[in-house]
């Protein structure tokens, strides 16, 4: 049997797999979702206006029917209501998701317009003194936490030229594209220089090791210029790692950077995930952890079916 | 082994800062540190660096270099627990998954790809919600987030040595399979295992200063890297010191073990080292 197809048959059974482990684990978080959600003031409600809310919320069910009825829902693309917002869980989801799209994107287009060049031009002065320093600041680059370089960055920004970023009220781009923009630039290139490093490190990796084959070797005793040779016969090889990183990097990405989002006050999908986290809301924990992990699994499937795709010598089977 | 690690110069570097951190860490959690790291002083409030305070002081007047030492002690407590038991589980899964093979390995498996279709810091939320914020709970969170990554690990490798002549001859002599499990697979073993135990443990670092800084990991007032950098947010402007030597400090941490892993993989797997340089 095929890997594409063997991978695609696992899918849905760690899919069910990842359900089942998100609906027992949110409710084994200690905490009544009432109490939570209407805090102090459930206090006031009477016993059969508890009941009435626990039914409405399918609170009133063991887990197997809770399982059952919200697993049914989510399969015709019903994900429950919130507890928190009373809005269905979806519309938070797809509210917050588009900020998370572009905050991953614009910040992997600053890690590979930063990364890959850089990794190219240290693979080609291999030890001298450039390539030198380029690994030492990748080093540092990956040993630096995020939201450290982020909060160095809104330092830098306060105290070197008096401004802050923008925070508190988020434009999304389709209101106000330039100053979306402004709001997500910080964010993005604090998440884009972090994974630019690793994106150094192996890019040029490869590129040293591509630069050592014979078709390389061939290319240059035609006479082909340097450049040439380095963009066009070497460069399309390394680059199956650097998109392997990237898919893998892009799949997180889309979880939610939850502690990005919370330096820069961004409400993003990890902020939604660790806010309903803490409100105890099932439905939306549930629902934005699930669609969370399908998001990273297909990124993921597709990173690893495009790997095989890109080189073919690649055999997967033995996973 | 040692010296060889010592002769790579990224081993060197790498060890020697290890070196000076385990001893801070002995150091913090001993509480042999220059001040009492939870006495406050209301006296000396966000005093800078000083020969007094060699890092300066926090907004209750306690003493940031004293405070980083006991931060050190409790980060390394929390990834060397959460990896030794990452590594324990992940090895004896893994180990188990390619000996018996058929329904133990697909269970196993399929419940590792469950725990790693999640990105790694969802997992650790998840964990830490339902067991209460706690240096603990962060040991528990990151030991489960890694686990499966020892489990493949080891079962990679374990499946091909499996077949190899040496374990039929171990069986031939009437070995136990116990006795090949611990002896001949486990020894072939070391060099991946010592080299992913070493990332990860910078990788740990990182996660706990992460999550202790979301407010989800040591609670105050215990020092914790992530805490002093979460506390030095709203201060950053007015006392500087607050936010980068916690800052250099994580940063070093994981410097360290990035390097000694990457020194570990150039030394113990030169086919790694043409691919991941």
């Amino acid at each position: 049997m095929g890997y594409a197809i063997r991978r695609l048959l696992v899918f849905p059974v760690v899919m069910f797999g990842v359900s089942v482990f998100v609906f027992v684990a949110v409710r084994l978080v200690p905490g009544d979702a009432i109490i939570a959600m209407l805090g102090t003031e459930s206090g006031l409600l009477t016993p059969d206006q508890r009941a009435a809310l626990a039914a409405y919320f399918g609170l009133d069910q063991n887990w197997f029917v809770q399982f059952w009825r919200w697993f049914s829902h989510v399969l015709q693309g019903d994900f429950g209501t919130s507890t928190t917002y009373g809005k269905p869980v979806l519309e938070i989801i797809l509210n917050s998701f588009p900020l998370t799209l572009e905050l991953a994107l614009l910040s992997m287009l600053i890690a590979l317009a930063i990364g890959l060049p850089a990794g190219v031009f240290a693979a080609t002065r291999k030890d001298k003194p450039a390539d030198l320093i380029l690994r030492i600041v990748a080093m540092i680059g990956q040993s630096t936490p995020g939201f450290v370089v982020g909060l160095l960055a809104i330092f830098v920004l306060s105290v070197g030229f008096g401004v802050l970023p923008e925070m508190g009220s988020f434009v999304p781009i389709t209101e106000d594209p330039l100053r979306n923009l402004g709001q997500l630039i910080l964010p993005a290139l604090t998440l884009g220089t972090a994974f630019a490093a690793a994106v150094i490190r192996i890019s040029r990796a490869a590129m040293l090791d591509i630069l050592s084959e014979d078709y390389v070797r061939t290319a240059r005793s035609k006479g082909l210029s340097d450049r040439k040779v380095i963009w066009r016969h070497a460069l399309p090889n390394a680059l199956i790692p650097v998109v392997t990183l990237s898919g893998v990097e892009f799949g997180y990405l889309l979880g939610g950077a939850v502690l990005i989002e919370q330096i820069f006050a961004l409400p993003g999908l990890g902020r939604v995930v660790l806010d309903a986290i803490q409100q105890r809301d099932y439905a939306l924990v549930q629902g934005s952890v699930l669609f969370v992990a399908f998001n990273f699994m297909v990124v993921n499937l597709l990173v690893d079916l495009a790997y095989s795709a890109l080189d073919p010598r690649i055999r997967l089977d033995k996973g | 082994m040692l010296r060889t690690i010592f002769k790579h110069p990224s081993g060197r570097i790498g060890l020697t800062i290890i070196g000076i951190f385990v001893l801070a860490a002995l150091l913090g959690k001993l509480g042999i540190t220059p001040h009492d790291p939870l006495m406050q002083d209301r006296l000396a409030r966000l005093q800078g660096p000083s020969a007094q305070h060699l890092f300066g002081t926090d907004l209750f007047g306690r003493d940031v270099f004293s405070r980083l030492m006991m931060g050190i002690g409790q980060s390394f407590v929390v990834a060397f627990f959460s990896v030794a038991a990452a590594s324990l589980f992940g090895t004896v899964l893994g180990l188990t998954a390619a000996w018996f093979g058929g329904f133990w390995d697909g269970t196993v498996m399929r419940l590792m790809d469950v725990l790693l279709a999640f990105p790694a810091i969802l997992l650790a939320l998840l964990i830490i919600a339902i067991f209460g914020p706690s240096g603990w709970t962060s040991v528990l969170a990151i030991a489960i987030v890694y686990t499966p990554i020892f489990t493949r690990v080891v079962r990679g490798p374990a499946l091909s040595l499996k077949t190899r002549d040496f374990v039929d001859a171990a069986r031939t002599f009437g070995s136990g399979r116990g006795y090949i499990m611990t002896r001949h697979l486990m020894l072939n073993l070391v060099a991946p295992l010592s080299v992913q135990i070493t990332l990860a443990l910078a990788w740990a670092l990182l996660t706990e200063a992460g999550l202790s800084f979301l407010g989800l990991g040591t609670q105050p007032p215990y020092a914790s890297l992530g805490l002093m950098l979460a506390d030095a947010r709203n201060l950053m402007e007015m006392a500087p010191w607050l936010l980068f030597f916690p800052a250099a400090t994580v940063m070093f941490a994981v410097l360290g073990f990035n390097l000694l892993g990457d020194a570990m993989r150039d030394i113990l797997d030169p086919k790694t080292r043409r691919a991941l340089g």
